[in-house]
């Protein structure tokens, strides 16, 4: 590594501490109905919005309403961008003609984006029109992380809230984080992308010579603004289909820079605003501690791993399906990132990781996209890590298991178990079905445990609803369409399901005042059980079929033997 | 049951039939009762059918077999923890049915009495009791005062006294009167008496699941179903990986390596101990004397953060004792020491002899007998508030020696035309102020001074206070004291709060106000009118010495009737939620080991080149000896680590008072790192004791 590599992380990690409490404390602000900035500039929107649809924003719900409200609202969003799929060619705004999707392709795409997993089982400039990315998608893009920071926000009136059944309106929460937080952060940097070069048109794709007299076609199209979103909701999916490696996506190391600390931006922050609102700024401290030290574990193995030599290239670093233009470091560092924080977007082609590295890829994802995760959706996906922590530490101290106040008990442990098991279900029962089909075995370019990683990775990202993939996978099949695209759906709500029956039953519990026989959840120590019981629970589960696939593959590179 | 019965872990009856039990206890109708364990039984028939199927196919394995053994030893290992630990309670209740023989009870009906079995009684008959009888059954003293021998269930051999109207009234089916003739009025119904009630609990026949467990029982299936899904894809994933490494889809892992590989997996240990573990605390509570009524109210008792103590005999023992004599101007304090002496000679109270003991150490006044003064003895009265001698002298004069308190006296002094010196009432307001009684001494019309009562703080509560306080507990002190002595008292026990001249309405009202802010709240209380206080609370102890409707209030009953016992509640309901949450620690934290012993085991062929052994042999970082022997020596040290914790379970984890993180990086460290380490060590030797 070089000292521009290592400056560089540095500086990536001193921002995005630096950011967290600033974007957090202002999240926090939006959150709580309290005056900040954009009220002034945005408001009248805000408030236009409720007239237009008749909702009373001071009307507050219940957990069923308001997960119904949320359900209805992603099923009606699910349902649009699948019938435009079907019949784009008959919609404006297609400029280069491209034909109907196929059903099958886009039922993923729309589960894949609703869920805010942004799988993209297509290739972006080759099948989708311009309408289809901007209407569709991008409107998805914004209102997928919206629905993730309204399910935290329930979560988290849940827990500081006390005997009341009252967790909030779906519908404000919704609009403010689209319209305060969301849009504002992206079009921010979308204007910077645009000046670094990033395309923003609606042009047709040009023709052109090469020198060898080849004709080349290059894409256009409004790019700017669906990478703005993608990076900052966590969303991922690209406008074309080599995402952020394609240089109008992503032309220079500047906009490589905003980029990935786009991808962890609103997520870390989150954790600042999350402990702002329960009450105590130090265990959202905790939290965001406990999602670093993880990350920075994942970064600095991969980058060994990278850096080591690999006996069978002599003493080379793995250059293959990096990221030439920015070197080693970044596209480690934008691998590590997107998949810790269940983004998805890629620099580098993460089927060409060295198999250690492809492994930390994959236990980002498996953990159920924690370590940071996506916006909104990592950190309710952390608190149902904490509960289990609290529940089973908290015993030690002597005392029936509580968390901020609140009682951890049968109902909380039995949700808080099907949140877990959900995607661990996707993740073990579909890659097992398709390491034996022949239909699963059909999609694979690799052989040996490599290609056995390429399933794993393929239902994890669709489990943790990250979106990223092994590229070596051809998923664009009626096999994988549907399996991912149910693997999504259930990675999603089987989580969110369970996460709002805890909001409900939190809210209406008593609040035990904090005292010296408290377990407590804001020091060292409770990081050193959140890690153990991340790595136990998430990763322990893994193991053995990890050790047949990224493992095994490891100690074969070391025997000299590749796939 | 004796009070202080030596805690015996194992004798060779429990032992032995705990043995037996294990075996009753494999009953499938039982054994689904555990959803850990009940896995394991299915693996075990499993793998057993397998086993015999070989035999029959002609292609025995014996690797197979034992396997079968030990899946089944884990089985039973599980339910002889869960044995003994009831066996423990067993053996008590045999003693308590001893007490509960067919008696006959004398009823009245109108006003004749008619004999019947104990057992025919219903609530509200109403049977005579005299010395010699066995009272039949629960009820409430209405008419008459005894003394009751009761220590068929308390252990305790002094007899007690039992007598109609205020606070002593209940006595218990199976105790004994000792003298004297009582009217009682039965309470209960016929079966649910409180030694019907004991026998029940300590048995654990009954046992239901508290809330706790039920949770970490779900918890504990949750963690079961993900390592079953881990281990029934498994299969899939290694025949790719044999497709894939050129090695026939008949080596695909068999199911008693897939049997085996899961019961590591899934939290047998805590599965196996949890039940002996709820079981025990019980038994603690009841080794203590303490009688709950449901597993809950121990769990509860764990979380207790704020307790409410009386004064009198928890805080302060029970009685006042004299301290010092201040005499009056112009009266020797040796004079005054004789006539406070004079006046208490007669006085059995704990405070008139411990004026007659501290004039006789301090001054050398020796104690006289009453009757050789011609004295007569003066009680205490509620309407005269004072009480003392009278005593005749030789020329026909009457002296009348008096003490009390100083209202009381001042009446005394003054009708006999006697007057109040100021100094006096300057005193005896000093002395209130410094949370002590003021006694004045007064002869005729004079006063001769004042003795300084003073409470007793036990010794060592302050710092057993202290020790609340670490672990974040919160003590009031309730007293109907007025507020300043309470004051004193309150600071120099150490109590965090105080409420005086408290009612039993205050008591209720105080507890409502704490778990209005989410506090739970402990209370100890033996009258009728704590009742309500007891029940509002959510530990509730009555002393056994209370009345019928405290009992029946509170979720615990304390047999000692001690104050004191409310907080050693608390401290067993707080080791067995941390022996609970230890042991789970510790089982989670064993499945790292066995996958190092399992995983590399299982694999060693996959990609392998020509001599056989392929790259995740480098798994093997224990160097097991051979893939089989791996397999086994995880499935054993499975198995006997449930036998190796039962002590454990069964006695708690060590208990001390320390904060709540002092108390977690202890039993991290122990149960959680050594939870890692210690299977590593167990495996490895088992390992080398297979290959010998």
């Amino acid at each position: 590594m070089t000292f521009q590599d290592i400056f560089q992380i540095a500086l990536f990690f001193l921002l995005l501490i630096g950011l967290t409490p600033v974007l957090g404390n202002y999240m926090y602000k939006v959150f709580s109905g309290e005056k900040h900035i954009m009220l002034s500039v945005l408001g009248w929107l805000e408030k236009l919005t409720y007239k237009f649809t008749g909702v009373d924003s001071e009307e507050e719900s219940n957990w069923k309403s308001y997960t119904f409200g949320l359900l209805m609202f992603n099923f009606i969003g699910f349902v649009f961008v699948f019938l435009i799929q079907l019949i784009q060619s008959h919609l404006p705004l297609n400029p280069a003609n491209l034909p109907n999707v196929s059903w099958h392709s886009a039922f993923n795409t729309s589960v894949s984006f609703m869920t805010n997993t942004n799988w993209q089982g297509y290739a972006g400039e080759t099948t989708l029109s311009y309408f289809v990315q901007m209407i569709g998608l991008t409107v998805q893009n914004f209102v997928s992380a919206a629905t993730g920071i309204a399910v935290l926000l329930a979560l988290i009136r849940g827990i500081s809230r006390k005997t009341t059944d009252k967790l909030g309106n779906f519908w404000t929460d919704l609009t403010r984080s689209t319209l305060y937080v969301l849009i504002p952060l992206s079009i921010l940097l979308a204007i910077v992308l645009v000046g670094q070069g990033v395309v923003q048109n609606f042009k047709t794709y040009d023709t052109v010579h090469t020198l060898q007299g080849a004709q080349q076609i290059i894409p256009m199209g409004p790019a700017a603004s669906q990478i703005a979103i993608k990076q900052l909701g966590t969303n991922g999916g690209g406008f074309f289909n080599s995402n952020s490696a394609h240089p109008f996506e992503n032309p220079t190391p500047f906009t490589n820079f905003l980029e990935m600390l786009a991808i962890l931006l609103i997520p870390a922050s989150l954790t600042y605003t999350y402990g702002k609102m329960v009450g105590s700024t130090r265990h959202g401290w905790t939290i965001f501690t406990v999602m670093m030290i993880l990350f920075c574990a994942g970064l600095s193995i991969s980058l060994y791993a990278e850096y080591s030599a690999n006996p069978v290239f002599g003493h080379l670093h793995l250059m293959e399906g990096k990221e030439t233009r920015f070197g080693i470091a970044n596209s480690v560092l934008w691998s590590t990132s997107t998949t810790a924080a269940s983004n998805g977007s890629v620099n580098a082609m993460h089927d060409s990781l060295s198999p250690i590295s492809g492994m930390i890829a994959i236990i980002n994802l498996m953990v159920g996209e924690v370590i940071f995760g996506g916006v909104g959706a990592g950190l309710y996906g952390m608190v149902i890590f904490i509960i289990l922590t609290v529940f089973i530490a908290g015993l030690m101290v002597g005392r029936t298991p509580e968390y901020l106040g609140k009682k951890i008990q049968a109902f909380e442990v039995q949700m808080a178990i099907i949140a877990v098991l959900a995607p661990n279900f996707v993740i073990l029962l579909f890659s097992a079905w398709a390491s034996v089909s022949n239909a699963g075995l059909a999609g694979l370019n690799n052989a040996g445990p490599h290609g056995l990683t390429e399933i794993l990775y393929a239902f994890s990202s669709a489990a943790g609803n990250n979106g990223s993939a092994f590229a070596g996978l051809n998923a664009n099949t009626l096999f994988y369409n549907l399996s991912l695209g149910i693997g999504m759906l259930v990675g999603r709500f089987g989580v969110i399901l369970p996460v709002m029956a805890i909001a409900g039953s939190m809210a209406g519990k008593k609040i035990t005042p904090l005292s010296a026989g408290t377990f407590r959840t804001d020091n060292s120590l409770f990081i050193i059980l959140l890690i153990g019981v991340i790595l136990i629970v998430g990763g322990l589960t893994h193991f053995p079929a990890l050790s047949l696939g990224p493992i095994i593959e490891h100690l074969l590179m070391n025997n000299g033997i590749t796939f | 049951m004796g009070t202080k019965q030596k805690i015996i872990l194992f004798n060779k009856n429990i032992v032995l039939q705990a043995a037996k039990d294990s075996i009753i206890k494999l009953n499938p109708a039982l054994l689904i009762r555990n959803p850990v364990i009940f896995i394991v039984a299915l693996g075990s028939v499993l793998t057993t059918i397998i086993v015999f199927a070989g035999i029959f196919k002609g292609n025995f394995s014996s690797f197979n077999l034992q396997i079968a053994i030990w899946l089944w030893f884990t089985v039973l290992f599980a339910n002889f923890a869960e044995a003994i630990a009831e066996g423990r309670g067993k053996a008590q209740a045999d003693s308590l049915r001893k007490n509960r023989t067919q008696t006959k009870a004398r009823k009245l009906v109108g006003k004749e009495e008619v004999s019947v079995f104990a057992t025919e009684l219903k609530k509200g008959d109403i049977v005579i009791c005299e010395s010699g009888n066995v009272i039949p059954s629960d009820g409430e003293v209405i008419e008459g005062i005894a003394s009751v021998d009761e220590s068929a269930i308390t252990g305790e051999s002094a007899p007690v006294i039992r007598e109609s109207g205020g606070d002593r009234s209940a006595v218990t089916g199976g105790t004994k009167v000792i003298s004297d003739q009582i009217l009682v009025r039965i309470t209960t119904e016929p079966g649910s008496t409180f030694i019907d009630r004991m026998i029940t609990l300590v048995e654990g026949a009954k046992r239901k699941k508290t809330p706790n467990e039920i949770a970490l029982s779900i918890l504990l299936s949750g963690l079961t179903i993900i390592f079953l899904l881990a281990v029934v894809t498994l299969p899939a994933f290694f025949g790719y990986s044999l497709a894939a490494s050129g090695l026939p889809l008949s080596q695909n892992l068999t199911i008693p390596i897939l049997i085996a590989l899961l019961v590591c997996l899934i939290p047998t240990t805590i599965g196996g101990l949890l039940s002996a573990i709820g079981i025990s605390g019980m038994d603690r509570l009841i080794q203590r004397n303490v009688i709950a009524t449901s597993g809950r109210a121990i769990e509860a008792a764990g979380d207790v953060d704020v307790l409410l103590l009386d004064k009198t005999g928890t805080i302060t023992l029970g009685n006042r004792m004299a301290t010092d004599f201040i005499p009056a101007e112009g009266v020797t304090v040796e004079e005054l020491a004789d006539a406070a002496q004079l006046s208490s000679l007669s006085d059995e109270t704990p405070e008139g002899r411990s004026i007659v003991i501290l004039a006789k150490e301090k001054f050398n006044i020796r104690g006289r007998k009453v009757h050789h003064l011609q004295a007569s003895f003066i009680p205490f009265s509620a309407q005269s508030r004072m009480s003392g001698v009278d005593i005749k002298t030789i020329n026909g004069k009457l002296h009348q020696v008096r003490k009390g308190s100083s209202e009381a006296i001042r009446t005394f002094v003054q009708n006999n035309n006697g007057f109040y010196p100021q100094k006096i009432m300057d005193i005896v307001s000093e002395l209130a102020r410094q949370g002590a009684t003021p006694l004045v001494v007064a002869e005729n019309n004079r006063i001769l001074g004042v003795i300084h009562l003073k409470d007793i703080v036990k010794g060592g509560i302050k710092q057993r206070f202290a020790e609340l306080r670490k672990m974040g507990i919160k003590t009031v002190m309730i007293t109907g004291d007025n507020p300043l002595t309470a004051a004193a008292i309150a600071a120099e026990a150490g109590v965090d709060d105080f409420m005086a001249e408290a009612t039993p309405e205050d008591k209720l009202r105080r507890i409502r106000e704490e778990q209005a802010k989410g506090h739970l709240v402990g209370m100890i209380g033996d009258g009728t009118n704590d009742a309500p206080a007891l029940a509002q609370a959510d530990i509730g102890i009555a002393m056994n010495s209370g009345t019928q409707a405290a009992r029946e209030a509170g979720n615990m009953v304390d047999l000692d009737s001690n104050p004191t016992k409310l907080i050693e509640v608390v401290e067993v309901g707080k080791q067995l939620l941390m022996t609970r949450g230890s042991l789970t620690t510790f089982s989670i934290a064993n499945d790292v080991a066995k996958y190092f012993a399992i995983i590399p085991a299982i694999a060693i062929s996959l990609y392998s080149g020509r001599n056989g052994i392929g790259p995740l042999s480098a798994l093997n970082i224990m160097n097991l000896g051979s893939p089989q022997s791996a397999i086994l020596s995880a499935v054993i040290f499975n198995a006997i680590i449930i036998i190796l914790l039962v002590p454990l379970a069964l006695k708690g984890v060590r208990y001390k008072p320390v904060s709540a993180n002092a108390a977690l990086t202890r039993n991290l460290l122990i149960f959680g790192l050594g939870g890692i380490i210690a299977p590593f060590i167990g495996i490895k030797l088992i390992d080398l004791l297979i290959n010998l």
